[in-house]
C-alpha cells in the first residue's frame, strides 16, 4: 500500500484511471511520487508534463502543477516552463513513441541543452493507446499492429541515444525492480542538468499478447530473467549479452546547465538589475 | 520628449513586445521572420527576460506556451511554412486557454515559395490554420508605427482574451524602415491576465468569470496546483467526454471572444462619406491603395478607403455601415481572394465586389490599383 | 519645400553594401533632418554575395503611402546588371549616377547621366573595395544638398552611427571622396 505521503500527491477525485489492470505504469507512478516525496519536494513546486498515450496520462493523476501537452512536444513545453520559473522542479514523464518517434528530435535537443529537467521515459515497446502499432523501440521480429509479419527496422537504445546526445545523468530500470527506478528517479531528479531515467515496462494489452507474454507476471518474470547489472554486463560478450536488459546508471557527470549560463548571461547585460 | 528612432517593422515588433511586458521569446529562424528572433536575442536578456533558440518551430511555440503557463508574457515569430508547423500548439493554446503572441512576417508560399517576397497568403491560414473550433483573434500592421502599437494590442488581447493572438505582418512591413515615434511609457494602457483570488486549495482552474466567460488564470509556481491538458476538459481541467460539457467548452471559447468583438475590431477609412467606389486593403497593400484613392480623388472621382486592422475577427457590422451609396467595393491583395471571401459575406450583395490578386512576389503599384478603380467606375 | 515625393534607389550586386547605404540616408533624414518622413525598403534574393539587389528611400514633408519608388529621382547604379534590371523606371530629368568600372554600357533614358569612378575610388584611393556604399553615400549627399533636402553633415553622423569602431576615418574618407566626385560637376 502506498504511504499516507504518497497518497497525498494522488487526484483520487478523478480516479480510476485509464490503464489496464497489471499496467507496468502504476509502478513508475508510485516511485516516482516516493522519489518526490522522500526528496521533500513541494506540490505546487513541481511540474510533471508529459505528451501523448497511455503513460502520458500520469500527470492528471497527480495533485501537482501537470501539464499534459500534444504527441512528442512535451520536453519543449517543459522547456519553456524551467526557463520562465527555474525554481520549479519539472518532471517529463514520456512513451517510447512519444519520446523517440514524434518527439525524437526535442529528446536529443533537450539532452544537448543540457537543462535541468529529468525525463522518464517509459518504454513498453508499443503504441499501446493507439492499438499496438510498432514504435522505434519494438525488437526486430517482434509482432505489432502494423508489422503483422514483424518488425524489420532496428530499435533504438535509449540510454545511448541520450548519452550520445549529451544529457547529465542517464540510467535504466525495469518494472521489476520499482527500488530501482525510485533510486534513479531520485538522482535524476536532485541532478543539475538533463537527466534521463528509461523505465522498461510493459503493454501486455497490446504488445504481450503478440509476443507470447500475455499476462502481466510474464512480463515482470522476463524482465527479472533478463536484466543485467551494467557493472556485470561489462564482463560479457556480445553473444552473452544478446537479449538482455542491461540496467544501472550510464552517464553521472557535471556539466554546465543551460538556465545556469542564461543567468549568467542576464548578470553580464545587466538585465538583473530593476 | 518622445524618442524618434528609425526602425524596420521587425524591430518595433520587438520594442513593442517588450514594451507590452514579453519576457520570453522561443524561436527558429526564418524568412524574413528572423530580425525578431536575432534582435530578441539581444534585448530580452537586458530586461532580464528569456530568449531560446529551439531546435524547430513546433518546438519554440511549445516553449512559448509553457512560458506562458509559468507567467511570463511570451511569444513567437515566423513566416509562412513555420506557421503551418505551430498550428497544432496554437490549437493546444486556444483549447487550453494560455496567452500567448504569434508573429507571421507573410511570405510568398505555398510550401518554401518566394522566401524574401511578399505575399498575403495566410490570411485564412491565420484563420482556420490549426484544426477544431476557434475564435482567431489576427491584427494586420501597415506602417512600422503599427508594428509597434499592434505588438502592445496583441499582448493585451491575448492576456485579457486568453488565447493566441496573431500579428499578420508581410516582408514589406516587415523589412521596410520608417521613422517611428516611441510612445511614452504610461501612455498605451498593458492588460495583465486576470488572475484568481481564491484559496488554491479552492481553485478551479476552468471556472469562467460570468462576467466575461473568461477563467482567472494562475501560473505554475505561485501557489496553485491545476491540471493542463489539450483534451477536452471541465472546470476543473480534467478531461471529460461528457457531451454537455465538452459542448459547452466549445461554445465558451467563441463566445469569450464574440461577445466583446465590438472591443476588438480595428479599422481605418479615407473619404468614405460620399464614395461610390469603396477599396478594400489591409497591410503593405493598405498603402498602395491608399495611395490610389488620393490620386482618384485629386482627379475628382468619389472613391473612398477603408481598411480592416483587425484581419479576425472582420470589421463586418463597420463596413456594412459604410456601404450606403457605395456601387463597387474593390478588394486587392496579395493572394488570390482570400480576404474578398469576408467582404463579399458582408456587402451581401448589396453592391458589386471586385477582386485583384497579386502573387509574383511584388507589391502592387499604386498605377495598378489606380486603372483598377478606372476599369470598375 | 513642399509635400513633394523625392525617391531615391541605390542599386548593384549583393555584398556592395547597398542596403547598408540606403539605411544611412534613411537615418540621416529620418533623425537629423527637421520634419521629414521617411521610408526605407529593399528587394533582394537568397543569395548574400552577388545577385541583383536594390534599396529605396522614399522622403516628404508630406505623409508617404506607397513604400517603393515608382520614378526615382535619385538613382545610384554600380553594376550593369541591375543597371539593366533598375534604371528604366527613372523619373524624366532625374539623377542616374552609374559606376564608370562595372556599368559600360550607360543607360540610354532621359536623365542626367553621370558616369563616375565610384568603385574604383574606393578600390583605388583608398585601397579598399569595401567602402564602395561610403563613396555611393557621398555622391548622394552632394545630390541631396543640392536639392537643399538634406545637409551632408547629417550622412555624414548617421555613417558614424552606423560603421564598426575603427573604421570610422576609412569611411569617412571614401564618403568625402564621394561627395567631391560629383560636387565638381553640379
Amino acid at each position: 500500500m502506498p504511504s499516507q505521503e504518497v497518497l497525498n500527491w494522488l487526484r483520487t477525485r478523478f480516479f480510476p484511471h485509464i490503464w489496464c489492470p497489471g499496467c507496468g505504469h502504476g509502478i513508475i507512478m508510485h516511485a516516482l511520487l516516493r522519489a518526490l516525496v522522500d526528496l521533500g519536494k513541494k506540490k505546487e513546486e513541481t511540474v510533471i508534463a508529459s505528451g501523448i498515450g497511455c503513460s502520458s496520462r500520469m500527470p492528471g493523476y497527480i495533485d501537482a502543477c501537470t501539464l499534459h501537452t500534444t504527441h512528442g512536444r512535451s520536453l519543449a513545453f517543459a522547456t519553456g516552463v524551467k526557463l520562465a520559473n527555474p525554481e520549479l522542479t519539472v518532471i517529463d514523464v514520456m512513451g517510447d513513441g512519444d519520446c523517440t518517434a514524434i518527439g525524437g528530435n526535442h529528446f536529443i535537443h533537450a539532452c544537448r541543452r543540457n537543462i535541468d529537467i529529468t525525463a522518464i521515459v517509459m518504454n513498453n515497446n508499443i503504441y499501446g493507446m493507439t492499438g499496438g502499432q510498432a514504435s522505434p523501440t519494438t525488437p526486430v521480429g517482434a509482432y505489432a499492429t502494423t508489422a503483422p509479419y514483424g518488425v524489420l527496422d532496428v530499435p533504438f537504445d535509449i540510454c545511448k541515444l541520450a548519452a550520445g546526445a549529451g544529457a547529465s545523468y542517464v540510467a535504466r530500470a525495469t518494472v521489476a525492480h520499482p527500488l530501482l527506478i525510485e533510486k534513479y528517479v531520485r538522482n535524476a531528479v536532485s541532478k543539475k542538468g538533463f537527466a534521463v531515467v528509461e523505465v522498461v515496462t510493459h503493454c501486455h494489452t497490446q504488445f504481450g499478447r503478440k509476443n507470447k507474454r500475455p499476462r502481466p507476471i510474464d512480463n515482470i518474470n522476463f524482465f527479472k530473467d533478463n536484466s543485467v547489472m551494467n557493472n556485470k554486463a561489462s564482463n560479457m560478450t556480445l553473444e552473452e549479452l544478446q537479449g538482455k536488459i542491461v540496467i544501472g546508471e550510464f552517464v553521472n557527470i557535471e556539466l554546465p546547465e543551460y538556465i545556469e549560463q542564461y543567468k549568467n548571461l542576464i548578470e553580464e547585460v545587466g538585465g538583473n538589475r530593476g | 520628449m518622445p524618442k524618434v528612432e528609425f526602425w524596420q517593422g521587425n524591430t518595433a515588433v520587438v520594442m513593442g513586445a517588450i514594451a507590452a511586458g514579453c519576457r520570453f521569446f522561443g524561436g527558429y529562424p526564418i524568412t524574413p521572420s528572423s530580425e525578431i528572433a536575432e534582435i530578441m536575442a539581444a534585448e530580452l536578456p537586458k530586461v532580464g527576460g528569456k530568449f531560446i533558440q529551439m531546435e524547430d518551430e513546433i518546438a519554440s511555440i511549445a516553449s512559448v506556451i509553457g512560458a506562458s503557463i509559468a507567467g511570463l508574457k511570451a511569444m513567437t515569430a515566423t513566416s509562412g511554412p513555420g506557421f503551418s508547423l505551430k498550428q497544432e500548439n496554437i490549437g493546444f493554446a486556444y483549447m487550453t486557454e494560455v496567452p500567448v503572441v504569434v508573429i507571421n512576417v507573410m511570405r510568398g508560399g505555398p510550401s518554401t515559395g518566394l522566401p524574401t517576397k511578399v505575399s498575403q497568403q495566410d490570411v485564412m491560414q491565420a484563420r482556420w490554420g490549426t484544426h477544431g473550433d476557434h475564435e482567431t483573434i489576427a491584427l494586420a500592421p501597415a506602417s512600422v508605427q503599427e508594428c509597434y502599437e499592434l505588438t502592445i494590442e496583441a499582448f493585451n488581447l491575448s492576456e485579457r482574451f486568453r488565447q493566441p493572438v496573431i500579428l499578420l505582418s508581410d516582408e514589406v512591413v516587415g523589412h521596410m524602415r520608417e521613422k517611428i515615434v516611441i510612445p511614452e511609457k504610461g501612455s498605451y494602457h498593458i492588460v495583465d491576465r486576470k488572475r484568481p483570488k481564491e484559496d488554491p486549495e479552492k481553485f478551479v482552474p476552468y471556472k469562467p468569470d460570468p462576467e466575461d466567460d473568461i477563467p482567472p488564470m494562475a501560473s505554475f509556481g505561485d501557489g496553485y496546483r491545476w491540471h493542463v491538458t489539450g483534451l477536452t476538459h471541465n472546470q476543473w481541467g480534467f478531461p471529460t467526454n461528457d457531451p454537455d460539457i465538452a459542448e459547452e467548452k466549445i461554445l465558451r471559447l467563441m463566445r469569450k471572444v464574440r461577445r466583446f468583438k465590438g472591443e476588438i475590431v480595428k479599422y481605418d477609412t479615407y473619404e468614405v462619406e460620399d464614395a461610390e467606389i469603396l477599396v478594400v486593403a489591409y497591410g503593405s497593400v493598405s498603402r498602395t491603395a491608399l495611395s490610389a484613392v488620393r490620386e482618384a480623388r485629386s482627379r475628382g472621382m468619389r472613391v473612398g478607403f477603408f481598411r480592416p486592422i483587425t484581419l479576425w475577427p472582420f470589421p463586418d457590422d463597420e463596413l456594412r455601415g459604410l456601404l450606403g451609396g457605395v456601387k463597387s467595393v474593390l478588394v486587392p491583395e496579395l493572394n488570390c481572394g482570400q480576404m474578398i471571401l469576408e467582404v463579399e459575406r458582408v456587402v451581401g450583395g448589396k453592391a458589386r465586389v471586385f477582386g485583384k490578386g497579386l502573387v509574383n512576389g511584388e507589391l502592387f503599384r499604386p498605377s495598378e490599383i489606380f486603372d483598377f478603380i478606372k476599369e470598375v467606375a | 519645400m513642399s509635400d513633394q515625393r523625392y525617391e531615391i534607389r541605390i542599386a548593384g550586386s549583393g555584398g556592395q553594401g547597398v542596403i547598408l547605404a540606403a539605411v544611412i540616408v534613411g537615418e540621416a533624414l529620418a533623425l537629423y533632418e527637421e520634419g521629414l518622413n521617411v521610408v526605407q525598403t529593399q528587394a533582394y534574393g537568397p543569395e548574400a554575395r552577388g545577385g541583383a539587389s536594390k534599396a529605396e528611400v522614399i522622403v516628404s514633408r508630406g505623409k508617404i503611402d506607397y513604400p517603393k519608388a515608382t520614378n526615382p529621382n535619385l538613382q545610384v547604379i554600380l553594376t550593369q546588371k541591375a543597371c539593366d534590371e533598375y534604371v528604366h523606371d527613372a523619373s524624366p530629368n532625374s539623377v542616374v549616377i552609374v559606376d564608370d568600372f562595372f556599368v559600360t554600357e550607360p543607360p540610354k533614358i532621359n536623365a542626367n547621366i553621370y558616369s563616375l569612378p565610384i568603385v574604383r575610388t574606393a578600390r583605388e584611393e583608398i585601397g579598399r573595395e569595401i567602402v564602395t556604399n561610403m563613396v555611393a553615400l557621398g555622391t548622394i549627399a552632394s545630390i541631396l544638398e543640392s536639392w537643399d533636402l538634406a545637409k551632408p553633415e547629417s550622412i555624414r553622423k548617421a555613417i558614424l552611427d552606423r560603421v564598426p569602431k575603427g573604421t570610422e576615418e576609412l569611411n569617412s574618407k571614401a564618403f568625402e571622396l564621394g561627395y567631391k566626385l560629383i560636387k565638381e560637376k553640379l
